[in-house]
C-alpha cells in the first residue's frame, strides 16, 4: 500500500516534474503508415485476439477488413471471426455493456474511431506505459491514462514493468516522490524491441480502423490535384486570351 | 444561317416572349459592367457562391444516409464514412466546406473594409451581406450538432445556455430552443430541420437579394471610384467591362486555385489538425460526461473570446451580440468621403490594422484554455475591437485623406 500514498502526489507534482526533467517520461511519438499492409495484418491479429474480448469495433465490417488488408474470406472466418458472424457483419462482441459495467466499473468503449479522438501518439504511449500498482483492482496503472480501469491485456507479450521513483523538491520547498522511469520487472514472451514493434502494428491498425478510407483518399487526392493544376493552366490561358483587349 | 441555329433562335424568341431570359442574362452577365481593375480581393464573392453550391449538393447527398436521431446519428455518420460509396469524400467536402465558407466570407468582408464597399450607395448591399453572415452562423451552429459527438453536444449545450443569461425570459427561452431540459433527441431533430431546410431557404433568398442589390448599384473597386459617373455615348461606363466573358473567365482561374487548396484539405488533412473536425467529436455524445475543454469551432472563436473576456455572464452575452451587430452600422459610422484604403488617411489605416490584429488574436485566444493572462489579453483586444467601431466617426472625420483620382487605375 506504499504506492497508494503517492497517488494524489502524482497529479499535484506533475507540473513540477515536467519542469524538473524537461520532458515527460511518456513522451511517445509514432509514425503510422496505413499503406503498410503487413503491419496492418499483424496489428489486426493482435486487435482481434487481445482487444476484442471486451471492445467492439461496431462500425467496421469484417469483409471490409478482408478486402483492404488482403485477407481471404477463409482466413477471415477461421482466424478473425468467432461464432456465427457473417463476413458482412460488423465487428461486434458478445459482452453486453451492462455486464461490462459490473466487471470493470466502466463499459469498454467501442474502438472504431478511438484513434481519431485519442491520436496515434497517445495510443502508443498508453500501450507502452502499464506498470505494476498493487493499489489498482487489476494490479496495474498507466502513465498516460491514470487509474485506467483496463487490465494490462498485453502483459503476456510485454511482461510487467515497475515504476522507479525519485524525490523532487517543489517550488515551495516540499519534497515529493514522482515516477522517474519504468523498468522491466518480469519478462514477457517478447523482448522490448519485439513488443515495441507489436504495439506499432496495433496502433497502425487502429489508425486504419478509425478511417478505412484514409489510404484511398490519399491515393485519389494526388490525381485530383494533378487534374486541377492542368485545369488551372488552361483557365489561366483562357483568361489571358480574353483580357488581351482590356486596356 | 445554319438550320439548327435558326431553330435555336426561334426557341429563344419563344421563351423571351414568355420569360425574361435574354433580359436577365444581359442585365446580370453580358451587359453588367464591372470595373476593369478588380484585384485578388474580388475573387471571394464568386467563391462564396461556389462554396454555397458545394454545401447544398453535398448536403443533399449526406441527408440521404444521415439519421437525425440521438440513437443513430453518430453511427450513421460513420456509416457514410465507411459503407456509402464515396461517402467519406462527400462528408469531407461538406465539413471542409463549412470552414471554407467562413474563410471566404471573412476575406470577402475584409475586402469591403479595405475598399469601403459598405459606404454609400451600397448600404443595403452591406446590410444584406451581414444578414447572410448571421444566417450562415446559424446554419453552421445547427449543422455542428448533427454528428452528435461530444463537441457537437456540449458546444450546443453551452451556446444554448447563453440565451439563458438573458434577464427575465432567459431560462424559458433556452428551454424553448432546446425543446427539453438538456440537449436531447428533440433538439437534434429540430436542429436538423433548421439546418437542412429553414436556414438554407433563408440563405438562398438573401444571396439572391444581395446579388440584385449589387447589380442595382454596381460593383465598387480597389480605387473606390464610381465608374457609373463616366459613361460613353451608349451609356456604358468607360472603365467598365462586361462581367461575362471577362470576369467569368477570370473567376474560373480563382475557382481552380481555390479548389486546389480545398482538395489539399479534403484529401490530405480533413481534420486540419483538429480545427475543422475536432478530435473530441469522434467520441459519441455523452450527456453525463462533460469534456474538460469545450471550444467552439474556429470561426466563432473571436466572439467566444469576447464573451469570456467580460466578467459577468449577461455582460458577456451582450458584448458578444454587440460585436457582431456593430458591423451593421459601419456605413453610418464612417464619416470619411473616401472609400478605398489607397486614398484613406493614416487614422483609418492604423485603425483597420489594429482591428485586424485584434480579430485574429481574439480568434486564437478563443481556442485556448482561459488563463488569467489570456483573459487579460482578450480584454485588451476586445476593447480595441469595439473602439474600431465606437471611435470611427471621430477618427474618420478628421483624417488626412488623399485626393481620389477621376478614373480607376489600370493596370
Amino acid at each position: 500500500m506504499r504506492l497508494l500514498r503517492f497517488l494524489p502526489v502524482f497529479v499535484l507534482a506533475w507540473p513540477a516534474f515536467l519542469q524538473a526533467t524537461g520532458q515527460a517520461p511518456h513522451d511517445y511519438r509514432i509514425d503510422v503508415d496505413t499503406s503498410d499492409i503487413e503491419s496492418l495484418q499483424r496489428g489486426a491479429r493482435i486487435f482481434v485476439n487481445y482487444c476484442m474480448g471486451c471492445h467492439s469495433a461496431s462500425y467496421m465490417r469484417y469483409n471490409r477488413l478482408g478486402k483492404d488488408l488482403g485477407i481471404s474470406e477463409e482466413i477471415l472466418k477461421r482466424n478473425f471471426m468467432f461464432g456465427t458472424d457473417k463476413t458482412g457483419s460488423t465487428m461486434d462482441i458478445a459482452m453486453k455493456g451492462a455486464d461490462a459495467l459490473v466487471f470493470f466499473g466502466v463499459a469498454p468503449p467501442d474502438l472504431s474511431v478511438n484513434a481519431r479522438s485519442r491520436g496515434a501518439d497517445w495510443l502508443y504511449g498508453y500501450f507502452m506505459t502499464f506498470y505494476r500498482d498493487p493499489s489498482r483492482p487489476f494490479g496495474v496503472n498507466n502513465l498516460v491514462f491514470r487509474d485506467v480501469a483496463m487490465p494490462h491485456v498485453l502483459w503476456e507479450l510485454q511482461g510487467f514493468q515497475r515504476a522507479v521513483y525519485k524525490t523532487v523538491v517543489q517550488v515551495d520547498g516540499t519534497e515529493v516522490e514522482v515516477i522517474e522511469r519504468l523498468e522491466q520487472d518480469t519478462a514477457g514472451t517478447m523482448d522490448p524491441d519485439e513488443y515495441r514493434q507489436a504495439v506499432h502494428d496495433l496502433v497502425n491498425f487502429m489508425v486504419y480502423l478509425a478511417e478505412p478510407a484514409k489510404f484511398q483518399r490519399q491515393k485519389i487526392g494526388l490525381w485530383v490535384i494533378i487534374y486541377l493544376l492542368a485545369f488551372l493552366a488552361l483557365a489561366y490561358l483562357l483568361k489571358k486570351e480574353y483580357w488581351r483587349d482590356v486596356r | 444561317m445554319n438550320r439548327a441555329v435558326t431553330y435555336l433562335c426561334l426557341l429563344r424568341d419563344w421563351i423571351d416572349a414568355r420569360f425574361p431570359m435574354t433580359k436577365l442574362w444581359n442585365e446580370h452577365l453580358a451587359r453588367y459592367y464591372a470595373p476593369k481593375n478588380f484585384n485578388f480581393w474580388y475573387f471571394f464573392g464568386s467563391l462564396a457562391l461556389l462554396v454555397l453550391v458545394i454545401q447544398i449538393v453535398t448536403g443533399i447527398w449526406l441527408t440521404m444516409n444521415y439519421k437525425p436521431s440521438a440513437e443513430q446519428a453518430f453511427a450513421s455518420v460513420e456509416f457514410i464514412m465507411r459503407d456509402v460509396e464515396w461517402g467519406w469524400w462527400i462528408r469531407y467536402m461538406h465539413s471542409t466546406g463549412a470552414s471554407a465558407f467562413f474563410i471566404v466570407i471573412y476575406l470577402h468582408m475584409f475586402r469591403a473594409l479595405l475598399y469601403g464597399s459598405f459606404k454609400k450607395p451600397r448600404e443595403l448591399l452591406w446590410i444584406t451581406g451581414m444578414l447572410i453572415y448571421l444566417t450562415l452562423m446559424g446554419e453552421a451552429f445547427f449543422g455542428y450538432l448533427l454528428p452528435w459527438g461530444q463537441m457537437s453536444y456540449w458546444g450546443a449545450q453551452v451556446i444554448i445556455s447563453l440565451f439563458g443569461a438573458i434577464p427575465v425570459i432567459g431560462d424559458d427561452l433556452a428551454l424553448w430552443i432546446r425543446g427539453d431540459y438538456v440537449v436531447s433527441d428533440v433538439t437534434l431533430n429540430r436542429f436538423f430541420s433548421f439546418h437542412v431546410i429553414a436556414m438554407p431557404l433563408v440563405l438562398l433568398a438573401l444571396v439572391l437579394i444581395h446579388i440584385m442589390a449589387l447589380h442595382e448599384v454596381g460593383s465598387n473597386n480597389p480605387d473606390g471610384v464610381e465608374i457609373k459617373e463616366r459613361k460613353d455615348a451608349d451609356g456604358v461606363p468607360i472603365d467598365g467591362i462586361p462581367f461575362h466573358p471577362y470576369y467569368t473567365v477570370k473567376d474560373i482561374v480563382g475557382v481552380a486555385v481555390f479548389l486546389i487548396f480545398f482538395s489539399l484539405v479534403v484529401f490530405y488533412s480533413p481534420e486540419m489538425g483538429g480545427y475543422f473536425l475536432e478530435h473530441n467529436n469522434f467520441i459519441p455524445a455523452d450527456p453525463l460526461k462533460t469534456p474538460e475543454h469545450i471550444a467552439p469551432v474556429w470561426y466563432f472563436t473571436p466572439y467566444y473570446a469576447i464573451l469570456r473576456a467580460v466578467p459577468s455572464q449577461v455582460g458577456g452575452v451582450f458584448a458578444m451580440g454587440l460585436a457582431v451587430m456593430l458591423f451593421f452600422f459601419l456605413p453610418w459610422l464612417d464619416r470619411s468621403p473616401v472609400k478605398s484604403i489607397r486614398y484613406r488617411g493614416r487614422n483609418y489605416r492604423i485603425a483597420l490594422a489594429l482591428f485586424t490584429v485584434s480579430f485574429l488574436a481574439l480568434g486564437w485566444l478563443g481556442l485556448q484554455v482561459a488563463t488569467p493572462a489570456y483573459t487579460w489579453l482578450a480584454r485588451i483586444f476586445s476593447v480595441i475591437y469595439f473602439m474600431f467601431f465606437v471611435l470611427m466617426p471621430f477618427y474618420t472625420r478628421a483624417d488626412n485623406d488623399q485626393p481620389v483620382p477621376e478614373r480607376v487605375r489600370y493596370p
